[in-house]
């Protein structure tokens, strides 16, 4: 790379250059003169280099080609213009991009802390019941009778298991 | 209820007498939480934004939390009601230029504070007066779970909550205590200790969140990260960061006492005299002389029972509060006679500063 440094931030020179160690982590950022003014690097008191570098660490440098979220249809562009994602399904889509970056965002990459039990617990109800119910549509279009009922007595065995729960 | 009943009912932040309110002002917990299914509130488009804002509107109002509360959509209300949000703490800067689909819950005491369509669909808020963490937790905790039961919160087994932002995942937990901090001002040592806490891994910000400045010696700390770590893990690790400031603080003031007591005594008294007799005071001139006073008053300089009343005049001599209560709007020069005026009377019958430490027993 025989350029000059640009900004982190903005397609201009760099000529403040930070290098910080966070988490025994060496981070660098070089910005030209008017972000670093922005971002107030020259006001110790409320400046913090780790906010920056989360920000800047946002612009992934490997392009994983041009993925576009199903869901949502937010592409990989929009992530680095915006640094945020569309759609929780877009941590699926984009799980090649996100992964690299959570190292150096994180002091981990496994969540540990609270699970919605009962969250998950409905969602995997309602993806059961959601299955069941397609498998009765077939059996019953396909005039398997004996099928489509026995999966009907499921159905409302698997929904009444589930309300005596949630009543508890 | 609302938003003017807010600035005279008594709350967790301005009524506070506690003495462990010294050095911590108060903690406050935040936990980013978003609908499976829903696109985030940034990348939502109209229709979705006031679908998503009404299914968490009923779900949050529905909580034993928020029985009795301010429950208010950002556009329903006016840009002076939601400048006083902002100074209370109860929505951010981000929330209060929200378009369309946005709003915020309140509860009765303002302990507890829910914004939603945020960056993310919910931002839930939990402000305790003090050294609280623990409590904080628990307390958030409990809402979050309320609110679980009726909301299916996009949540992934290995990277935690999913939020608009990668730098929210995991717990979606961000934790932070209000510390008073005069003396590492005075001493220049400030910038040290940005510095050790961010190698911590711990963020170090103004008054008023990112990109505030720290006017009144006041700064916000809180953990950078929210992934690989459990709640309890965070809290304890943010606690002994703020337990060691205290300490330094502590510290900084009987070195300055010990070393020349006279000059802090004349900041302190200089303090008084101006807010006694001034009749011109920008917003970052009456924080910086509160927080003297506010010093004085864990000196033994002032009766420890006034301590409670220099954290409302933190919140109370900010422009949307001093508007609101003159019903009017003033430009920044007519806020600064308002302002000084409010502080005069305030200050006419308060106790005289005593400097005679010696007697006192050090608390």
């Amino acid at each position: 790379m025989a350029n000059p440094l640009k900004c982190d931030l903005c397609p201009k020179p760099a000529t403040v250059h930070l290098t910080q160690i966070v988490n025994s982590k060496v981070h660098k950022v070089d910005l030209c003169e008017a972000c670093a003014q922005a971002k107030g690097v020259t006001d110790p008191s409320g400046f913090s280099l780790s906010d920056l570098l989360l920000k800047a660490s946002l612009n992934p440098e490997s392009s994983v080609g041009g993925l576009r979220c199903e869901r949502c249809g937010f592409t990989q562009s929009d992530f680095k213009k915006h640094g945020r994602f569309g759609c929780p399904i877009c941590y699926e889509t984009f799980r090649g991009v996100v992964e690299p970056m959570l190292e150096t965002m994180h002091n981990g990459t496994a969540h540990t802390g609270k699970i919605p039990h009962r969250a998950i617990e409905r969602k995997s109800f309602y993806d059961r019941v959601a299955r069941l119910e397609l498998d009765l549509a077939e059996a019953i279009k396909s005039e398997r009778y004996e099928d489509a009922a026995r999966t009907r007595d499921e159905i409302n065995q698997v929904k009444q298991a589930f309300n005596q729960h949630v009543a508890l | 209820m609302t938003i003017s009943s807010l600035i005279d009912t008594p709350s967790e932040l301005t009524d506070s007498v506690s003495t462990k309110t010294a050095i911590v002002l108060m903690t406050r917990i935040r936990l980013a939480r978003n609908l499976a299914g829903h696109a985030f509130p940034g990348w939502a488009k109209p229709a979705q934004r006031v679908e998503s804002f009404a299914l968490c509107r009923a779900a949050v109002a529905a909580t034993p939390q928020m029985k009795r509360s301010v429950d208010v959509a950002i556009a329903d209300i006016t840009e002076l009601e939601r400048q006083i949000l902002v100074e209370r703490h109860l929505i951010s800067r981000e929330l209060s230029g929200a378009k369309a689909g946005a709003g915020v819950i309140i509860s009765k005491d303002q302990a507890f504070s829910v914004m939603m369509n945020e960056e993310d669909h919910l931002r839930i808020q939990v402000l305790r007066a003090g050294f609280n963490l623990k409590r904080a937790w628990s307390s958030i905790n409990d809402l979050d779970s309320a609110l679980e039961d009726n909301l299916d919160f996009a949540f992934s087994p290995t990277l935690g909550y999913l939020t608009a932002c990668p730098t929210n995942l995991g717990t979606g937990m961000r934790a932070s205590a209000m510390m008073h901090l005069p003396a590492l001002v005075i001493s220049n040592q400030m910038e040290k200790i940005v510095r050790a806490v961010n190698q911590l891994g711990m963020v170090v910000r103004g008054l008023f969140g990112e990109g505030s400045d720290a006017s009144g010696s006041i700064f916000q700390i809180s953990n950078q990260t929210t992934l690989g770590e459990s709640e309890a893990e965070i809290i304890k690790r943010l606690g002994s960061v703020l337990q060691s400031i205290v300490e330094h603080e502590l510290n900084a003031r009987g070195k300055l006492l010990e070393a020349d007591a006279s000059k802090l005594f004349d900041k302190v008294g200089r303090a008084f005299g101006i807010l006694q007799n001034s009749h011109l005071l920008s917003s970052s001139e009456a924080m910086n002389l509160l927080s003297l006073i506010r010093l004085g008053v864990d000196l033994g300089s002032f009766p420890e029972a006034r301590r409670a009343m220099i954290d409302r005049l933190f919140i109370e001599a900010q422009p949307g509060h001093l508007q609101h209560a003159q019903k009017g709007e003033f430009d920044p020069g007519q806020r600064d006679v308002i302002r000084a005026t409010r502080l005069r009377s305030e200050f006419a019958d308060f106790v005289r500063p005593d400097f005679d430490l010696k007697n006192k027993t050090k608390s």
